[in-house]
């Protein structure tokens, strides 16, 4: 109803005048003519289009007959199924599948477009509601309250409404048993030394001991704690949190704060690989400008100060694993991380300072 | 213009309009310490190579590398950097840089093999450094166990399909196909640029030849899953679908409501 075409230079240009009480000045145009198609006029054109579905149904039957052939006749059996033979029947497969329902698909609707009859039909719209309706409506939840007789009987309303309170319960229990809760595994790792052992730096994925000797400046190693191979149960949870990078480089150029000075030794660091934004594995190290990427959302980290973020979503530092080099040489994390790694979650806080505590 | 006004009611413009918004819019420095990589060097050089060596580099590398290779501003000190790394970055074109950038980018090579051998030779007599690898550490390896180290170690720069991938303010790190295995060697125990150095203490030797041995394997067998489209994952699968996946249903749109003549 909106009236945008008035020129009249008397009417502000910003606001746009609602037509009320106004003529429309746009008459309902209607259905425009009814135009003949070839089909309805011509014979041969008829023929023709009939002829175009009969081919499009033709090619359904040919493609499911693909499919027949390709899932039958290609020998898959013991000795056969080469990597060739496979994706030749993935392939053939699909596109059997393909053919078949696009050859159906296509053919009803050229069918319709070309041969149906096409007379346009309007449909007029209908009032939303009458009143008689509403009133049946009301009049059998009427009869449903006079029938059941809940009214009167107030001994079945209080006991049906004891039952249906009643009956979540058993719910309750069973989603009790979705847990337990993690309390505070996520704050934990494979680190910890355990009997007053101090775990060992490993390479991943063997498992064998690192020395500090074998860390020249600009390496990057990938590293597992001792052990970690050798875990039956959980081991990717435990490899998920206790992976770390390993790096060494010009010990000048790293700036410890006060407190962590002798987290590292003689310019090897170690940092948990696990990005504190979303939990992405940091291990696209540069050795010149000892940046640390995570691959998914382009954080960078400056290992120079402490992983501080230079860039991107994460919030926190990467976490420092805590390293000193044992009496045989081999690098040993000397306690476990001093907070929790990985991306943030709710009892975080807590964690962090009951580690620190 | 007459023409194109004319057409721009046709029922494929709206396809190719689309086609053509989504195609517009969719746009060493290595200083080994001497524990690991100090062995005898296995190409034997002579001391005429080291002469004509040394030549070489005072025309082509002391501007930046310093008389001596002793470094500048302008370049590393090459003392100990070793025979291995000369052959890398000689050797794929990296070195002599064009200019200066993010990173040395690979181009054609400026030295033929012999020219190679006698710049390597004269930079190993500077300081003991990992040398050129022997061709045994460069084939008949494990694939398998290669795959393994290569996706530990290698894979988060350098893409699960070794397709090349982006690093921090324009640097990448390259694709690897291509690359033959001793340049691969090379850049592991060197650390080219800003690589992490992967000494034989790290990946031994024998892993590395599986690293080279998996990096043939996939170059040559290429993909089991069919079209690569560069291997690079989501943003090219992502792209293809948009293109191709939804240039189909739009096509299907347009002709289920039209008229037929």
């Amino acid at each position: 109803m909106g009236n945008h075409s008035d020129g009249s230079p008397n009417h502000s240009g910003t606001v746009a005048t609602a037509g009320q009480n106004e003529v429309e000045k746009f008459q309902d145009p209607g259905l425009p003519p009814h135009r003949l198609r070839l089909a309805d006029t011509d014979p041969k054109a008829a023929k023709r289009a009939e002829r175009q579905v009969a081919l499009l149904f033709g090619i359904s039957v040919v493609g499911t007959l693909i499919f027949l052939v390709a899932y039958f006749a290609i020998d898959l059996g013991p000795g056969e199924s080469t990597i060739g033979n496979i994706r030749l029947q993935n392939m053939l497969l699909g596109l059997g599948t393909a053919f078949a329902m696009l050859g159906i698909g296509t053919g009803i609707v050229h069918w319709a477009k070309a041969l149906m009859p096409d007379h346009e039909v309007s449909e007029e719209r209908h009032a939303i509601r009458y009143e008689e309706d509403r009133q049946a409506a009301v009049r059998i939840v009427d009869d449903i309250v006079e029938e059941t007789g809940i009214k009167r009987r107030p001994l079945i309303r209080n006991t049906l409404l004891g039952a249906v309170a009643l009956a979540p319960l058993p719910a309750v229990a069973i989603f009790g048993d979705l847990g337990p809760r993690p309390d505070n595994k996520l704050a934990h790792t494979m680190w910890a030394p355990t009997d007053g052992r101090l775990k060992r730096l490993a390479r991943d994925p063997d498992g064998t001991p690192i020395k500090a000797s074998d860390v020249t400046i600009g390496s990057a190693f990938h590293v597992i704690p001792e052990g970690l191979n050798e875990l039956v149960e959980g081991k990717l949870n435990e490899k998920a949190k206790a992976v770390v990078l390993l790096m060494r480089l010009d010990p000048d150029s790293l700036n410890p704060s006060a407190g962590r000075e002798d987290w590292g030794y003689n310019g090897i660091v170690a940092y948990s690989k696990i990005c504190t934004h979303v939990g992405c594995p940091v291990a696209l190290y540069e050795q010149q400008t000892h940046h640390l990427l995570c691959p998914c959302h382009q954080s960078t980290f400056d290992l120079t100060q402490e992983c501080k973020v230079i860039f991107g979503p994460a919030s926190r530092p990467l976490p420092q694993l805590p390293i000193a080099v044992d009496d045989e040489g081999y690098l040993v994390a000397t306690s476990d991380f001093k907070e929790p790694v990985g991306p943030s979650y709710w009892e975080r806080d807590m964690h962090e300072r009951s580690i620190n505590s | 213009m007459k023409a194109l006004s004319q057409k721009r009611r046709h029922p494929l413009a709206a396809i190719a309009l689309l086609l053509m918004g989504l195609l517009i819019t969719g746009g060493l420095y290595a200083v080994a310490t001497t524990v690991n990589e100090a062995k005898a060097s296995t190409s034997t050089f002579s001391a005429n190579d080291v002469e004509e060596g040394g030549k070489l580099f005072a025309a082509n590398c002391a501007t930046c590398h310093g008389m001596g290779g002793s470094g500048s501003q302008d370049g590393p000190s090459l003392v100990g950097v070793g025979a291995a790394s000369v052959d890398f970055q000689v050797g794929t074109g990296r070195m002599p840089m064009q200019m200066n950038g993010p990173q040395a980018l690979e181009k054609p090579v400026q030295f033929n093999d012999q020219q190679t051998h006698q710049l390597a030779a004269y930079v190993a007599s500077l300081g003991a450094g990992p040398a050129i690898p022997e061709q045994s550490l460069l084939e008949g390896g494990d694939a398998a166990a290669g795959g393994e180290l290569f996706r530990t170690n290698c894979a988060m720069c350098h893409n699960a399909a070794a397709a090349g991938g982006a690093l921090t303010r324009g640097k990448f790190a390259p694709a690897l196909a291509d690359t033959s295995g001793k340049h691969i060697y090379e850049a592991m125990v060197t650390g080219p640029q800003n690589m992490p150095v992967f000494s034989d203490s790290n990946i031994t030797p024998e892993g590395k030849r599986d690293i080279i041995t998996f990096l043939k394997q996939i170059e040559t067998n290429g993909s089991p899953g069919g079209a690569e489209l560069g291997s690079l994952g989501p943003v090219a699968e992502g792209l293809f679908v948009w293109i191709a996946g939804l240039g189909v249903i739009i096509a299907f749109t347009i002709w289920l409501t039209s008229r037929t003549s």
